[in-house]
């Protein structure tokens, strides 16, 4: 590794931290605006430093561990949650290619072959964060929180391994950035793949544990679910965890199917390649920030599915859906190919 | 790079050890969450990210996740299993022994590892992966596939009901479940 | 017999019908509810931040007590005890004492209350107090009680009850002082408080 890629790995993972941070302040803003309300505005100018006195307060908070809770699993499970959540972001093209000091930076920690398996293979991991939290704080309402999160989890990942497959089969390539470079001379994939969007858009809902999919901290139902027991920066780390998760999935949602770093017709204005790299990020983080900023807004206008409906849902509905489209989408290319001869 | 594998083989042997050996049944899960990742790391050491991060999702992301729920809710936190008496301990003992002795000495006659003569760095990669999948093992691939319908089919007869509303499982119908609650 | 009519017109009448196809796959309903959230994004917020902006109060609003003074700067209240005795949250206790000769300048009457405490968490601003008062001593004004977060600051005693004795500062309560109650005031009976 490169000492460019670790100045890259850091300033991304303060980046992913900050805005992990802000999302928190957001949620509250935009919940409050929906609902008519102005949110919090008394730390700092509009309240802008909210999100460090959040963070002190949970550092200050009494660090409790139930006396019957599995103390080792207990401290793993935020853990485990956290680490995995900061670990997807790597893989994400941020940009294209930045020219400094006579040598080409990748706006990308790496670019394996596999990109969207690993995203997979890392999201499919961070549930063990919440079920060994729940589990080891023998609290029943934590092992139901922790139940459904698994059950919702793996149910989900399906529906959102569908609408990928169909994805790479347009594209061509499991790689992302090879994905956004295929849509910056195709056209964007939402264009293509209208249906897996939706699909994968609902499927990151419930991986997020997002509403109308927040079964597993279900408040009205379960306390807090699976971080009932949890109290000061443990308790932080899980809420961090959701909100970096929420950050990760909304810009994999940009590149997968809106262009990531790629804006239409930037190439044809004939700017400085650096300038362009850096619009493109800019590009990206709006996408990313309206993905967010949509999180939210769903979150604060539907109520919650409850369990059996969510079942329902993710196996009789998104899955048939997801097989579907990935039978639409052969058949199409394929006729596409033998029509272009 | 010898050094990375040295660290990851003790790995999975500890942790493929303590899978056994811990009494707590959720210790041994994690213990096999951990024998499967470094597993997968060692897969990704040979170049086989595709196969590294199928295995991740495919045992450690679903498969272990299932375990960890159906212990989880059957509540095995008890940390001792029954005892056994002495005499049963003795034959376990000799029984596993005389496994072992014959597996030691059946490995250092008979299998013969040949040197990583003319390894290719592109084998693991999607696109070989893929080709050799549909053309080689074209017959297993399908015939596993196969497999899983089956597999499908029968999961969705058991949990389904019945249009009288009898369980197909256990032949109980709606009403008589009912009346045995009340 | 026809069904009796509903008290609103908000009433729905709950059925448990099959859903339709639209309303199974959710979407529809779904983007309607965003439609409506997102309308109340760009609405003008009514919240008033409430240190720096203040709810206009009506004159007439029933607030923090004050205990007054007459003209001359002495405190009106005899703790007659009668404002207690009213008080339907048992908030007001007082300790009466007797003027000394050096005092007359500071109290109006002959006695006058050594201690007066209303419990401002107990009380709940009915005015029944100053209704009582028949030496036009005590009124609810449009002053708040501060927040804190003991009880103890709550007690208020005369340090924070009785009004300052420089004219300037004197606490203004014309605004109760409506034509109703002024008209009262012209009953010869309360004569003694002019």
């Amino acid at each position: 590794m490169t000492l460019a890629t670790a100045l890259f790995l850091l300033v991304l993972f303060v980046i992913t931290l900050t805005v992990a941070a802000y999302s928190t302040y957001a949620e509250r803003k935009v919940a409050a605006f929906l609902q008519d309300r102005i949110g919090p505005d008394r730390a700092g100018p509009f309240g802008i430093l909210q999100p460090l006195a959040d963070g002190t307060k949970m550092f200050m908070k009494e660090d409790f561990i139930p006396a019957a809770a599995n103390r080792r699993l207990f401290t793993l499970g935020p853990a485990i949650a956290m680490v995995t959540a900061l670990m997807t972001g790597v893989v994400i093209p941020w940009g294209g290619e930045l020219t400094l000091f006579g040598e080409t930076f990748k706006l990308q920690g790496t670019d394996p072959e596999i990109g969207i398996l690993y995203v997979f293979a890392i999201v499919s991991i961070g549930v063990y964060g919440i079920m060994l939290g729940g589990w080891a704080s023998n609290n029943k309402y934590a092992l139901l929180g922790s139940v459904r999160a698994a059950s919702q989890m793996v149910s989900y990942e399906l529906g959102l391994g569908l609408s990928i497959v169909a994805l790479v089969m347009l594209n061509g390539t499991l790689s992302l950035g090879g994905i956004v470079e295929h849509q910056a001379a195709n056209g964007w994939n939402i264009l293509y793949q209208p249906l897996g969007f939706l699909i994968f858009l609902v499927c990151a809902f419930a991986e997020t544990n997002r509403s109308p999919f927040d079964m597993p901290e279900c408040e009205t139902e379960l306390v807090g679910g699976y971080h009932t027991e949890f109290s000061s920066m443990k308790l932080g780390f899980f809420l961090f965890a959701e909100y970096t998760n929420m950050f990760i999935s909304s810009a994999v949602i940009s590149t997968l199917y809106f262009g990531g770093y790629h804006v239409p017709g930037l190439d044809r204005l004939g700017l400085d390649p650096n300038l362009t790299t850096l619009i493109g990020t800019a590009a990206l983080f709006a996408k990313t920030f309206f993905f967010i900023f949509f999180f939210m807004w769903v979150r604060w206008s539907t109520p919650r599915f409850r369990f059996d409906q969510l079942m329902n849902l993710g196996w009789k509905g998104l899955i048939p859906l997801g097989i579907a489209n990935v039978l639409i989408t052969g058949t199409v290319y394929h006729l596409v190919e033998l029509w272009k001869g | 790079m010898a050094a990375l594998f040295y660290i990851l083989a003790a790995l999975s042997v500890i942790s493929a050890l303590t899978v056994v050996g811990a009494r707590n049944p959720v210790t041994s899960v994690i213990a096999l969450v951990v024998c499967f990742l470094s597993i997968a790391a060692h897969y990704v050491l040979l170049n086989a990210q595709f196969l590294a991060m199928v295995h991740v999702i495919v045992y450690t992301g679903a498969i272990m996740v299932l375990f960890l729920f159906v212990i989880m809710l059957l509540n095995l936190n008890k940390p001792d299993g029954p005892r056994k008496s002495l005499a049963m301990r003795l034959a376990a003992a000799v029984a596993g022994g005389l496994l072992f002795i014959t597996l030691a000495a059946a490995v250092r006659q008979g299998v013969q590892i040949p040197p990583a003569a003319g390894f290719d760095p592109g084998v693991g990669l999607v696109r070989s992966v893929g080709h050799v999948l549909f053309t080689e093992f074209l017959l297993p691939f399908e015939v596993s596939s196969v497999l899983f319908l089956s597999a499908i089919v029968g999961v969705v007869m058991l949990a389904k009901k019945d249009k009288d509303g009898t369980d197909q499982a256990t032949d109980i119908t709606e009403a008589e479940r009912a009346r045995r609650a009340a | 017999m026809s069904a009796p009519k509903p008290l609103t017109d908000r009433s729905r009448v709950v059925s448990d019908k099959r859903m339709t196809l639209m309303e199974r796959i959710y979407l529809p309903a779904m983007v309607a509810g965003l439609l409506i959230t997102i309308k109340h994004f760009f609405r003008r917020k009514p919240t008033i931040r409430y240190p720096e902006q203040e709810r206009p109060r009506p004159a007439v609003y029933r607030g923090r007590h004050v205990l007054k003074r007459d003209e001359q700067g002495r405190e009106r209240c005899t703790a007659c005890g009668l404002c207690a005795v009213a008080c339907p949250a048992e908030a007001i206790s007082m300790v009466a004492d007797e003027r000394r000769p050096d005092e007359a300048h500071l109290y109006r009457e002959e006695k006058y209350a050594r201690i007066y405490q209303i419990d401002m968490l107990c009380c709940i601003y009915c005015g029944l107090c100053e209704e009582a008062c028949p030496k036009e001593a005590i009124f609810l004004t449009d002053r708040l009680v501060k927040a804190d977060h003991l009880r103890m600051p709550f007690v208020f005693g005369k340090d924070e009850l009785v009004e300052p004795l420089d004219p300037a500062k004197r606490i203004d309560v014309s605004g109760r002082q409506t034509a109703a109650v002024l008209k009262f005031k012209q009953n010869p009976r309360y004569a003694h408080n002019r």
